[in-house]
């Protein structure tokens, strides 16, 4: 066990399992850099470092640079993957998923089914998400719940180092293909971080804190905050449990489900846009399965419907905060 | 003249185009070694008459509603057969929709093809080549899957190659321009074969693309890029072979681009005579890929009469046990649509799936 930053920690999960297991590669614009000359080689690692310092140890043949091609990468990565690869590919920024979209929800994310089930597409496609890093409206969205979506495809959005190594090393084992959605503005928290290779289950959320007054369900960066607000409002009186999605695909319906019915005061924090996203369509679940358990109704905190702002001040209002949660907790526990 | 900038040709490029047999089935030259390999010639002939055959009975079977939409692939024969066969077993096909003649000859079977037809997914689930990707219907971008099923051969130090069949339409798209710029700077065992039918649904040759040729658009690529005639097998082989070698041996990817013509319509969707002139077709008509081979058969003394009606009889015997196989196919199972879905399904669609057996009476 040793302290290890959100970056670290899916480092070290990709390097175990390229140790581990001969046919994990990864893929990606400026994912090693160079040419090979003394000071120049692996300059990079992605563009926030995340793949650094695994090139001298496993070799460019399994490191990959690509060219500025998404489409094609990621569309390579998918054929890789149906022809006995586990490739990891690096999607820049989830904003650039439009030009390679079609790789995603037309072919990865059918392969097995289009192909009688006999396809086995066991592909990751990192990517970066979230507002925060003062990187403009194009470059800072919370787009999972477009692959939510879509039939075939799990995502996954690690709240911390700890749960992105598990995260990360139960992605690349896994066989079928996984978006693993890594918010910006965490790769520096560290936390203590097990050196030892260890998964974390999909479809199972984590219960971050207990309490009996009201449900926080989120997911990503906001864990982080409605801890922070749980801890604080237990000053108060007000207890509040924490669910920690983990995965939007698979869904843990039951602890979801479980949890609202025992408090009946439910607080859904998604820091994406407010239609069909993560909040809305868990606000239906509760709806839909524990109506008669609700003390209240049900409180969504989310962005504003809106591009995420370059201007500082702009993006600081725009994105959920701790205020938020906690005037929304007050708000429905007082109800 | 005296220079003012020092300017000079940095690169250039030149398009081969390669044909060994002419229109009536003749030889132009010199011909290629595949040309002695008599066993090969016919197995490559009565293919190539299967497929036609086949093609007729599936554009009937959609007529009377016992398929679904289909495309014809009358005409373009010799160019299937002829990668097809140059191929080896392990090679990998990752074909679009019109190549029942490669899928035959690495075995896909009828019954199969006519599943896949009929809306059936496990028709992609080959019994014959495993590792053959299925039909692709979206245009080009399985041009992307076979550059990552290449790396995965040259990463694993394997001497193998994917051929990567595609439109003369699909040339236009960003997938095939990506493809083809990551398959050069990768190095990798990829043939693309573009088969360029001179039409895209009702768009022209023309309208597609200013290139003087779709070969060349490899050459951006760092590829060498060539034509072959399409409806001449003998080319198509041997220019498929030498590329596939070479793509084996380390040497990197290659294009071939096919000449052909679609002799139908797009698909039974289409109708073909709304925009394109009859005379055109007609002119093509003369220019039969089956009809050339199998001059140049007779020719040799490698094919007679006798063979040809005693082969028509085998592939009618085929093709009505492959459907007789078909029409006693039960349906899919409901289940499939979940069970097809994830390696394990996950327990929040476990229920949905309880759900759709009891609606059907399953369950």
């Amino acid at each position: 066990m040793s302290r290890k930053t959100y970056r670290q920690a899916i480092n070290e999960a990709l390097a175990q399992e390229m140790r581990r297991d001969p046919t994990v590669v990864f893929m990606g614009e400026d994912n090693v850099g160079g040419m090979g000359a003394p000071g120049e080689d692996d300059a990079w690692g992605g563009v926030l470092g995340v793949t650094k310092g695994l090139m001298p140890e496993f070799g460019r043949e399994r490191c990959l640079d690509t060219p500025i091609s998404e489409s094609a990468f990621i569309g390579a990565a998918v054929g890789a993957a149906a022809t006995g690869l586990r490739p990891v590919a690096e999607l820049m920024f989830v904003d650039f998923m439009g030009v390679c979209l079609d790789q995603i929800f037309n072919q990865a994310a059918k392969f097995r089914y289009m192909f009688g089930g006999k396809a086995v597409t066991p592909v990751v496609i990192r990517t970066m998400y979230g507002a925060g890093f003062r990187a403009a409206s194009q470059h800072s969205q919370c787009l999972y719940p477009i692959f939510t979506h879509i039939p075939g495809l799990k995502v996954v959005m690690p709240s911390s180092p700890y749960e992105a190594k598990g995260l990360m090393i139960q992605a690349i084992r896994d066989d079928d293909p996984v978006i693993f959605l890594e918010h910006k503005v965490l790769y520096d928290d560290e936390e203590e971080v097990p050196d030892d290779p260890y998964t974390l289950p999909f479809g199972e959320a984590n219960l971050t804190r207990e309490g009996n007054d009201v449900t926080l369900v989120t997911l990503g960066r906001m864990v982080k905050f409605c801890n922070e607000v749980a801890d604080k409002l237990e000053g108060d009186g007000i207890r509040c449990s924490v669910i920690d999605l983990r995965t939007t695909s698979p869904l843990d319906e039951d602890t979801i489900l479980e949890n609202a019915e025992e408090t009946g005061r439910v607080v859904i924090v998604d820091e994406s846009n407010p239609r069909c996203n993560i909040a809305t369509d868990i606000s239906a679940l509760i709806a839909q399965n524990a109506f008669d358990a609700l003390k209240a109704p049900i409180k969504m905190v989310t962005a504003p419907h809106t591009p995420p702002p370059f201007a500082p001040e702009l993006e600081d209002l725009y994105i959920p905060d701790q205020a938020k949660i906690e005037a929304a907790v007050r708000e429905v526990a007082a109800h | 003249m005296t220079k003012t900038t020092d300017s000079q040709i940095v690169a250039r490029f030149e398009i081969e185009h390669t044909r060994y047999l002419d229109e009536q089935g003749q030889p132009c030259g010199e011909l290629p070694e595949v040309a002695g390999n008599a066993d090969l010639l016919r197995d490559a002939y009565r293919t190539m008459v299967l497929t036609r055959r086949y093609d007729g009975k599936a554009l009937n079977l959609q007529r009377t509603g016992q398929i679904g939409t289909y495309g014809s692939s009358l005409g373009q024969e010799a160019v299937g057969i002829g990668f097809a066969s140059a191929m080896t077993a392990r090679d990998v096909l990752a074909p679009t929709y019109r190549e029942f003649s490669a899928q035959l000859w690495r075995g896909v079977s009828i019954t199969e093809l006519l599943l896949y037809w009929g809306g059936d997914e496990r028709g992609s689930d080959y019994s014959g080549p495993r590792e053959d990707f299925p039909i692709c219907v979206p245009i080009a971008t399985h041009c992307c899957h076979a550059v990552g099923a290449a790396y995965a051969m040259k990463l694993r130090g394997e001497e193998r190659a994917v051929v990567c069949v595609l439109g003369d339409g699909a040339s236009s798209k960003g997938d095939f321009y990506e493809s083809l710029n990551a398959a050069g700077v990768w190095h990798l065992p990829v043939v693309f074969i573009v088969i360029n039918n001179q039409w895209a649904i009702s768009v022209p040759r023309k309208r597609q693309s200013a290139a003087q040729t779709l070969a060349q658009k490899a050459i951006a690529g760092g590829i060498p890029g060539e034509q072959v005639d399409g409806n001449d097998f003998l080319a198509v082989h041997d220019r498929t072979a030498a590329a596939l070698s070479k793509a084996r041996a380390g040497g990197g990817a290659h294009l071939i681009e096919a000449l052909t013509y679609r002799m139908g319509d797009h698909t039974t969707a289409d109708d073909a005579s709304r925009y394109r002139d009859a005379a055109e077709v007609e002119a093509h008509r003369a220019d039969d890929p089956i009809a050339r081979l199998r001059t140049f058969l007779e020719g040799r003394g490698l094919w007679d009469a006798q063979a040809e009606e005693a082969l028509l009889k085998d592939c009618d015997q085929r093709i009505d046990k492959a459907l007789e196989e078909y029409l006693a196919t039960p349906p899919q199972p409901v289940e499939v649509l979940f069970d097809y879905l994830y390696a394990e399904l996950p327990e929040a669609l476990a229920e949905q799936r309880q759900q759709l057996l009891r609606e059907s009476g399953d369950g």
